[in-house]
């Protein structure tokens, strides 16, 4: 018989044992339901887990130095490669190859420096470092108080809410509640720092090179560094401290990365790359460069190092978490699939007793000339229609009951002062997945009663009243 | 075991109308399910248009019951939920006809035994004499050479009865087709078939032709290009009780 007969024929039978039919593939939803849900929790909060992480701006970070850069001298893959004075410098040229790799998205500068800031007249010593644009979606920024800056040349800072709280000279108590950045921003925002910094100037200076210098051309190795004051105006207290990888070096101020860029700060590097970074073009002591995925980290990674670079980043940590989401999906799906397998015991039940009741009606039709193949086909269709029917309706009924779910955590957390989160995810693949899943476990359920209606023998069938 | 077909042996020639006689367990229905392939002797062989039955394979045996067999029983068996078209169409199916093809031979099939207009009714909506007939579209459906009735007019009056004889007596006639039927009125089988054939306890007791019967007219038009289909059973046939 050809598909679309049998698919017919099932369609029908089907129909004639409507609620007993019915009822088996509700069965069969609820075991889909319960998978879906199951694995669309799991699903849900790895991406969750990894949006937060994306999020962190540390996972699909990779900080590259030059090998020049005498802080990496201790570690063990400096060993390999070109000595460091043969290194590569990161100057402006390397930036952008850097950023022309695949699946970078962008290379920054990773401009920081020590400074002091003046507010209400008191001196703070403190570790400045240049955001950029892209940092906007990043934890420590989204949804703070006051904003992000206007734009990437305007002199605003946003500052970390412990300076925050130095500022206003409050130190933070033991055993007391933390503050809140909220609460200390009604205090600071729109209100007024002035920096002080050192400023590199390559304009060459008259008086300082010899008359032999200028005839050597020298002039270029040349700059001066001049003291120079700018006040900014503080647009957001960040809550989060976006640099507690960095350690020591993390940064309690951010000013934006063009904005830093034009104030041509003196940089630790400068000094040691006096031979070439005595031009307009400066020379980095490290770049963050952000990677469009973190998957795509390590080969990013690999790349730059071809180039002559070191590279950094927390990868390991990514890698153990993708285990910790695969035994997790693994077990959920598991648990799921344990619904799916008591409906499939009432597929089996369904179709054996469809054919004590269709006896005469399979007997009847091999005696007009259906092959026991024939009759195996109809029973198999009709248990893989009840399975996509009940995968249909399983995967509907498992995403409604995610959605409810997700509702009312969201109400908890809103309650709880927490912003709404999506625990819930059920991908294409997830779907597709379950449907087919529920398709040939229906198949399989199929197997033994549509062999059982295949091997019955017509005249006796035929008796059957 | 029960011997319901004790050596029986007997040969029909293409285009003959045969009569099955005997009483309730003579083994008449017995023989018929061995031609229709339905059952396999225990000894011997049924052989049908040179191929023996007993020899062939289940799917082998399908294809003949689908090609070369069409069988009308005595309670009809349509299938209830199934409307008359879909019956008769039942057989189409399973040979893989193109549906394109379908309706055209239901609705000749079902205008031959005057059913047209009732092609959209349920087996339960109809009379006896009804659904007897449309059980015969059905066994006609896929031309098939040899016509096997069992009881066809057990379940009907006597006057509807003799309209469905008049038909198959029609068949075999007017397309020379073969008919083997089981029956226990001997008027009805002198009425319409030109051979009888008795059967006590499984055995053949009499085999009676021709002598006036009038299915055996000789001049029946297309008998002689219905000669494929002749038909030699020597078989014995046991039932081991409860086969399922």
């Amino acid at each position: 018989m050809k598909i679309p007969d049998l698919t017919e024929l099932a369609l029908r039978n089907l129909r004639e044992s409507l609620l007993r039919n019915s009822l088996t593939t509700v069965g069969i939803s609820v075991g889909v339901a319960s998978l879906v849900a199951m694995l669309s929790l799991g699903i849900g909060l790895q991406q969750l887990a990894s949006r937060r992480l994306v999020k962190s701006g540390l996972f699909d970070t990779v900080v590259v130095t030059s090998r020049r850069d005498l802080r990496n001298f201790g570690r063990e893959e400096q060993r390999n490669g070109p000595a460091p004075g043969e290194s590569r410098i990161l100057d402006e040229a390397s930036r952008r190859e850097i950023e022309q790799l695949p699946n970078v998205l962008e290379a920054n500068p990773d401009i920081r420096f020590i400074t002091e800031l003046r507010y209400d007249d008191k001196p703070h010593l403190t570790m400045i470092a240049a955001l950029s644009p892209s940092a906007k979606s990043n934890d420590a920024f989204d949804g703070i108080p006051g904003g992000f800056f206007s734009s990437d040349t305007a002199p605003e800072v946003i500052v970390q809410k412990t300076f925050a709280e130095e500022l206003l000279g409050k130190t933070p108590q033991a055993g007391a509640d933390e503050t809140k950045a909220a609460d200390l921003a009604p205090s600071l925002l729109s209100k007024e720092l002035t920096m002080r910094y050192a400023q590199r100037d390559t304009t060459p200076a008259n008086g300082i090179l010899s008359a032999e210098d200028r005839q050597n051309n020298l002039s270029g190795a040349t700059y001066s560094v001049v003291s120079r004051e700018l006040k900014l105006k503080i647009v957001g207290i960040s809550d989060l401290d976006p640099e507690t990888m960095r350690g020591p070096t993390r940064a309690r101020v951010f000013l934006p990365i063009k904005l830093a860029e034009s104030l041509h700060v003196m940089q630790p590097t400068d000094l040691r790359e006096v031979s070439r970074s005595a031009t307009d073009q400066p020379v980095y002591s490290s770049l963050s460069v952000r990677v469009k995925n973190p998957t795509r980290v390590q080969p990013v990674e690999d790349a730059i190092k071809k180039l002559g670079f070191t590279t950094f980043s927390i990868l390991d940590a990514t890698r153990s978490l993708r285990q910790f989401f695969a035994v997790l999906d693994l077990f959920l799906g598991i648990f799921g699939s344990l619904a799916l397998a008591v409906a499939s015991i009432g597929i089996v039940n369904t179709l054996v007793m469809a054919i004590l009741e269709r006896r005469r009606e399979i007997g009847i039709m091999k005696a007009i000339g259906a092959s026991d193949g024939d009759v195996k086909k109809l029973f198999f269709a009709e248990a893989g229609a009840m399975g996509i029917l009940g995968g249909v309706v399983g995967v509907a009924l498992g995403w409604a009951i995610g959605q409810v779910i997700n509702l009312g955590t969201n109400i908890y957390l809103k309650r709880q002062d927490m912003p709404p989160e999506h625990f819930w995810a059920v991908p294409w693949w997830l779907v597709a997945g379950a449907i087919g899943f529920a398709f040939v476990v229906s198949l399989l359920s199929g197997l033994y009663p549509a062999g059982r209606a295949a091997r019955l023998d017509p005249v006796q069938a035929l008796r059957y009243e | 075991m029960i011997r319901a077909v004790d050596g029986i042996s007997l040969e029909v020639r293409g285009g003959d109308f045969v009569a099955l006689l005997g009483s309730s367990g003579s083994g008449k229905s017995s023989v018929l399910n061995l031609i229709a392939g339905l059952d396999r002797p225990t000894s011997g062989s049924v052989v049908v248009q040179d191929r023996d039955l007993a020899r062939l394979s289940r799917e082998e045996l399908a294809k003949y019951r689908l090609h070369v067999v069409g069988i009308v029983f005595q309670s009809f068996n349509l299938i209830a939920s199934m409307t008359l078209a879909e019956n008769v169409e039942l057989p189409l199916r399973f040979a893989e006809v193109e549906r394109s093809k379908r309706e055209s031979l239901v609705r000749e099939s079902l205008g031959r035994v005057g059913l047209r207009a009732r092609m959209n009714h349920r087996p339960s909506e109809l009379s006896g004499g009804e659904q007897q007939r449309a059980s015969l579209a059905r066994a006609l459906i896929n031309r098939p050479q040899l016509l096997l009735a069992d009881e066809p007019t057990g379940n009907l009056d006597s006057r509807t009865g003799a309209e469905i004889m008049d038909l198959i007596f029609e068949l075999n006639r007017e397309l020379g087709m073969t008919v083997v039927m089981v029956t226990h009125e001997r008027a009805l089988a002198e009425r319409y078939a030109g051979r009888m054939i008795f059967l006590a306890d499984g055995r053949l007791v009499d085999d009676l032709h021709g002598d006036g019967l009038r299915g055996d007219d000789r001049a029946a038009p297309n008998r002689a290009d219905a000669d494929n289909s002749n038909l030699h059973l020597d078989a014995s046939f046991g039932l081991k009780g409860d086969r399922l």
